[in-house]
């Protein structure tokens, strides 16, 4: 029963894609195909939530790759406590995400929207294939059809030169941490003898994997996750990310392709538990990335930007927690964030839809023209900040516990500190766009369409909702010192107030702030660099290295080839000229030959 | 054995030129539609024999064998196993798809076709015969036509002497199709010079007045014979499989090769090498494999490497795709020398996954110069909206070629790297690796410069494929996700050839 259900989740959206990718025609007819791939998602949606409601759990594996001794790599589905869990968020988040872009890409020429369709529906196979798999290599599988499927998305709008080149570096990006992956998987395999996450976690638990190495190896795997999951620092792609259609930004950053490498982390937890250093390490890494990210949302204007950043942040707070040994209190917050970015992220959506621009600083006074917009975005504002009773303030807090519990000051100073810039990068946007002075007092704005209102009134709901069970019914797990809510509600708040006095009642100078902070305002408007320095480790190590391995190859390899060549004919030139054609010469030529042979005779054989 | 089923696998295309020779004189249709019938029964015939193939017995199967010349030992003898059986369907496929996709080659197309299919029987036969003698006509004739077919239907391109040898630039001509045509066949026969000198070696050595493969096989062969005929095949065959720094002749020749002609080259001639340095050497000389592995597998790393890298420096889109099989051959090799099943099964299914590969993309950068004129990859952009077929089978194309799971490419690559990683040579991991890396990154950047963006000012009135075109797409695209998803339909009858051949080299 577990199992057919998985199999079933995995099935619908992969014969949604099929129908889409070979009948041309229904492609080609736009909403229809959207309809086929949102009814494939919301009956996988429906499998998934039954399956979750009877806590189905199981294991199927078959052959995949026959080997003399047995298959040598196996495929399956893998459906537990874990899996179950994730399986509900991406097919919930998924469907609400292709509801919704109905409207939000109606003016879509029809076969662009029934290929945006097909991709969808291949990117919700390719994630739930990844969450549910059994073994190594399946998940590597999935893990790279995802990263391709945001390629395809990203470069949705393929003939804008930015959205290309936005789609290219995500794809290159995490495939840099792929390298690492592919190596780590290849290792692991060579020292335990196989890739099934069952037989792997059973090795280990009975110490049987060889310590040497393992370090390493664990380090390599978790590279792939630094791609996937934007950590510093390879979080570079998920800014440029925003090229794609809002809508699918909402996907990537809640339940698809950055939940990847956290989802990846928890699963294979009990490997990493074996190396120590290897955790503190992740901690330290996500730490930090938090901080970074959300001091780059401080200065960005563009409101899908600043969501970006928010993500990559939040990510950072999950490998923290995972890095701390809470992988529990890591994966409550990857849930609950999917909720609330995915909610945020539509918002936005719905904000841009009818404001026609990214930038913050050309909106404002929006909560006035688009209330239900306007009080959903707050909602998900709130819970992102941490604030009591959201969904957001319960995981935060849970993950903040871990970090804590896991003896590692360092992040979580951090961490807390990035809790007040959350809050403080948040409201900043909320009171420039929603509170601020109308930019432009003639635009019609209004309120999105049903289509996109429902999925935001869903996400909302289960924002609040989730917030309030947890009231009523704390989270299991890790609870920290009594301290440590207060302290979070008291970061938050003081972000609120900052950026409220900041951005709302002007009290405090926005360029005063910049001025106090020049350095880091200055780094963080750049990037720290990163992008630069890719750019000319693209351009002038790898590209540079091209030239020359490509000159060389043309004019000294081949020029040694083609220099024999050349001798070749010129030494059959020179041979020719003796072929004169003159009977003279040739006498001449025979009489000195027989003048050599006669001298040798007489004086050469002694 | 009633009918001998690879005779006419083997045959049939040569028939078909007679009869194109013959009979269709200045008919062009009659032309192509004998060329699409004789290599579609080819098609369709290996087909069922890759069906029919009886896993469980394993061996050499469908024997045939007519004695030829007694006295020396020559006989007509023809048996496949399951790597040749992967093979013979790999050259149907492209065969056929390579019909289709040059069905608009208007020049002598009479002379063009009959020269095509005369050189695919030299291919079947290579791969189906038993007799090291015979295999060697074979392999001649599957080398020769090449010769007329890129110096006459071929295209010229250009290349700026430059360095201390431009003086021989000048002088041999580089870049016309010409020059490409005779340092093609120049190159190629003085590897088979290597080759013959090591089949009579064999015959010799063995004693036992054969040419036999099955024969050859029974035979122990000296360990210093063994080392150094095998080096001789790795020379001669590796010429042809594009071993650094013995390539050079691929890029210029599958550059300047009209369509269907690249297609076969790259597709499947250069597996013809790597299945002789594998069939041959490794089949033949155990002891000389294990001795020389360190060498094949290390020039193998440089290959997948320098390939790419070569491949990213190039602006012409066919000279791109060339050198992406010159890295893509350096996977085939290193599988092969890592003397392992991952990694032998990974290297035979990487000639089948590269073979449909390089075909599609020939075919579609064939289909891209038909319609733009144009090859420079600078000039074009945007085309996207105007081809989105052939967009989309670039891109899956592509993405097998850069290893994405669910193609073909991918699961070559995997087995490949497990076996180097268990391999003698635990570090050949790492290049191969970094391969697929920079395969990422040359690939998508010539997919986004031609197809995404805005459409190029340079061009107007391009369309998508068309009819026949598209047979030759869907199919080769079919075959790269279908053996992407299901590699046991390959791994299984390749695993029963491979098995005994890996036993014998690593037993002890």
């Amino acid at each position: 029963m577990a199992i057919a259900a998985a199999l079933l989740t995995l099935g619908l959206p992969f014969a949604a894609f099929l129908l889409l990718a070979l009948v041309p025609r229904l492609r080609r007819s736009g909403p229809p195909a959207g309809w086929v791939s949102i009814g494939a998602i919301g009956a996988a949606f429906l499998v998934a939530a039954a399956a979750w409601l009877a806590e189905a759990g199981g294991a199927g594996v078959w052959g995949w790759i026959p080997g003399a001794g047995g298959p040598l790599v196996t495929v399956g589905v893998l459906l537990d406590d874990l899996s179950r869990a994730m399986v509900l968020l991406v097919t919930l988040v998924s469907l609400l995400v292709q509801v919704y872009s109905l409207a939000y890409l109606h003016d879509e020429p029809r076969p662009a929207l029934g290929r945006y369709y097909a991709y969808h529906a291949l990117f919700a196979f390719s994630m739930l294939g990844l969450v549910l798999a059994p073994t190594f290599v399946q998940m590597f599988i999935f893990w790279e059809l995802v990263g391709l499927c945001s390629y395809l998305l990203i470069g949705f709008w393929y003939d804008r030169p930015s959205a290309a080149q936005a789609a290219v570096k995500a794809f290159w990006v995490t495939r840099l941490g792929d390298v690492g992956f592919i190596i780590g998987i290849v290792w692991l395999w060579a020292a335990a003898g196989t890739f099934e996450f069952t037989a792997l976690f059973a090795e280990a638990a009975a110490g049987q994997i060889p310590a040497a190495g393992l370090a390493l190896t664990m380090v390599l795997i978790y590279l792939g996750a630094v791609g996937k999951s934007a950590q510093f620092p390879l979080h570079v792609w998920l800014p440029d990310a925003m090229e794609g259609p809002t809508p699918v930004s909402a996907l990537i950053h809640a339940a698809t392709m950055v939940t990847a490498g956290v989802f990846m982390v928890t699963r294979t937890m009990p490997l990493f538990a074996l190396v120590p250093d290897v955790l503190t390490l992740i901690a330290w890494v996500g730490a930090l990335t938090a901080l970074l990210a959300a001091t780059m949302a401080c200065v960005e204007g563009d409101i899908k930007r600043v969501l970006a950043y928010s993500t990559i942040s939040q990510l950072g707070y999950m490998m923290a927690a995972a890095g701390a040994g809470a992988a529990a209190a890591g994966f409550f917050h990857l849930g609950t964030h999917g909720v609330f970015k995915a909610l945020l992220f539509l918002g936005a959506g719905a904000v841009i839809h009818a404001a026609g621009t990214n930038d913050v600083f050309r909106m404002g006074g929006l909560f006035r023209a688009m209330p239900q917009t306007g009080i959903v975005f707050l909602i998900g504002t709130l819970a992102l900040a941490g604030v009591w009773p959201l969904a957001g303030f319960f995981s935060k807090e849970a993950v903040l516990a871990g970090v804590l519990h896991g003896q590692l000051t360092g992040p979580f100073v951090l961490l807390a500190l990035t809790a007040f810039l959350t809050a403080f990068y948040m409201f900043r946007v909320v009171f420039i766009a929603f509170f601020g002075r109308p930019h432009d007092p003639h635009a019609h704005l209004h309120d999105p369409p049903r289509l996109m209102a429902g999925p935001l009134w869903v996400l909302a709901g289960l924002t609040v909702g989730l917030g309030l069970w947890f009231t009523v019914q704390p989270p299991a797990g890790e609870h920290g010192p009594g301290w440590l809510a207060p302290l979070s509600l008291g970061l938050a708040a003081a972000g609120i107030v900052l950026a409220w006095a900041t951005y709302q009642a002007r009290v405090v100078s926005a360029d005063l702030l910049a001025t106090l902070l020049a350095p880091l305002d200055v780094a963080a408007r750049r990037r720290y660099g990163l992008d630069a320095l890719y750019a000319l480790l693209y351009r002038g190590a790898m590209l540079g290295c091209s030239r020359v391995i490509g000159w060389l190859d043309r004019y000294v390899v081949d020029g040694v080839v083609n220099m024999a060549s050349a001798w070749s004919l010129r030494a059959g030139d020179l041979l020719r000229r003796i072929q004169t054609g003159v009977p003279q010469d040739y006498v001449y030529g025979v009489a000195f030959g027989v003048l050599v042979l006669l001298v040798w005779a007489q004086w050469g054989s002694r | 054995m009633s009918v001998p089923v690879l005779s006419v696998i083997t045959w049939a295309p040569f028939i078909g030129a007679l009869l194109i020779m013959f009979t269709a004189r200045h008919r062009p249709l009659a032309v192509r539609l004998i060329a699409a019938v004789t290599t579609g029964l080819s098609t369709v015939l290996s087909l069922w024999i890759y069906l029919a193939y009886d896993r469980e017995a394993a061996g050499f199967q469908f024997h045939e064998k007519v004695v030829l010349v007694p006295p020396l030992g020559v006989a007509y003898e023809l048996g496949v196993d399951g790597m040749s059986l992967l093979l013979v369907l790999l050259t149907a496929i492209i065969i056929f798809t390579g019909v289709f996709a040059s069905w608009t080659v208007t020049v002598r197309s009479q002379e063009f076709y009959a020269l095509l299919l005369a050189l695919v029987t030299g291919v079947f036969g290579v791969f189906v015969s038993l007799d090291l003698f015979v295999f060697f006509l074979f392999y001649e004739l599957a080398v020769l036509p090449m010769y007329l077919l890129i110096g006459i239907w071929g295209s010229s391109g250009q290349v700026r002497p430059r360095g201390i040898f431009a003086w021989a630039f000048r002088e041999t001509g580089v870049g016309s199709k010409e020059y490409a045509a005779m340092k093609l066949t120049l190159y190629l026969l003085f590897g088979s010079a290597f080759i013959l000198v090591g089949i009579f070696a064999l015959y010799v050595f063995a004693g036992t007045g054969s040419f036999s493969f099955l024969e050859l096989q029974a035979a122990a062969f000296d360990p210093g014979v063994q080392w150094w005929v095998f080096l001789a095949f790795y020379v001669g065959f590796g010429i042809l499989a594009g071993i650094w720094p013995l390539h050079t002749w691929s890029p210029d020749g599958h550059a300047s090769a009209p369509t269907a002609v690249s297609m076969l080259h790259a597709g499947v001639l250069m597996k013809l090498g790597a299945y002789g340095v594998v069939r041959l050497g490794m089949g033949l000389l155990p002891e000389g494999a294990g001795a020389l592995a360190w060498l094949v597998g290390t020039i193998a790393c440089i290959n997948i490497v320098y390939g790419a890298l070569s491949a990213m420096a190039q602006t012409d889109l066919k000279y791109v795709i060339a050198y992406s099989s010159v890295s893509h051959m350096g996977i085939v090799m290193l599988g092969a020398a890592t003397l392992t099943e991952a990694g032998l099964n990974g290297s035979v299914f990487q000639m089948f996954a590269h073979g449909v590969m390089t075909g599609l993309f020939f075919a579609l950068v064939g289909l891209v110069y038909e319609k733009a004129h144009s090859r420079e990859i600078g000039k074009m952009g945007g085309f996207g909206h105007a081809m989105p077929g052939i967009a989309v089978a670039f891109t899956v194309g592509g993405l097998s070629s850069l290893g994405l799971p669910a193609t073909a490419g991918f699961v070559a690559e995997l087995l490949t790297f497990m076996g180097a990683w268990r391999s003698a040579h635990p570090w050949w991991l790492f290049p191969a690796v970094a391969g697929t890396f920079l395969t990422a990154v040359y690939v998508l950047r010539v997919a986004k410069q031609i197809f995404w963006g805005p459409p190029s000012p340079h061009f107007e009135h391009l369309d998508d494929a068309r009819g026949p075109e598209w047979v030759a797409l869907v199919v080769l695209v079919g075959v790269i996700v279908v053996f992407g998803m299901m590699p046991g339909l390959a791994i299984g009858p390749v695993g029963t050839a491979t098995m005994p051949l890996l036993t014998r080299i690593v037993a002890p």
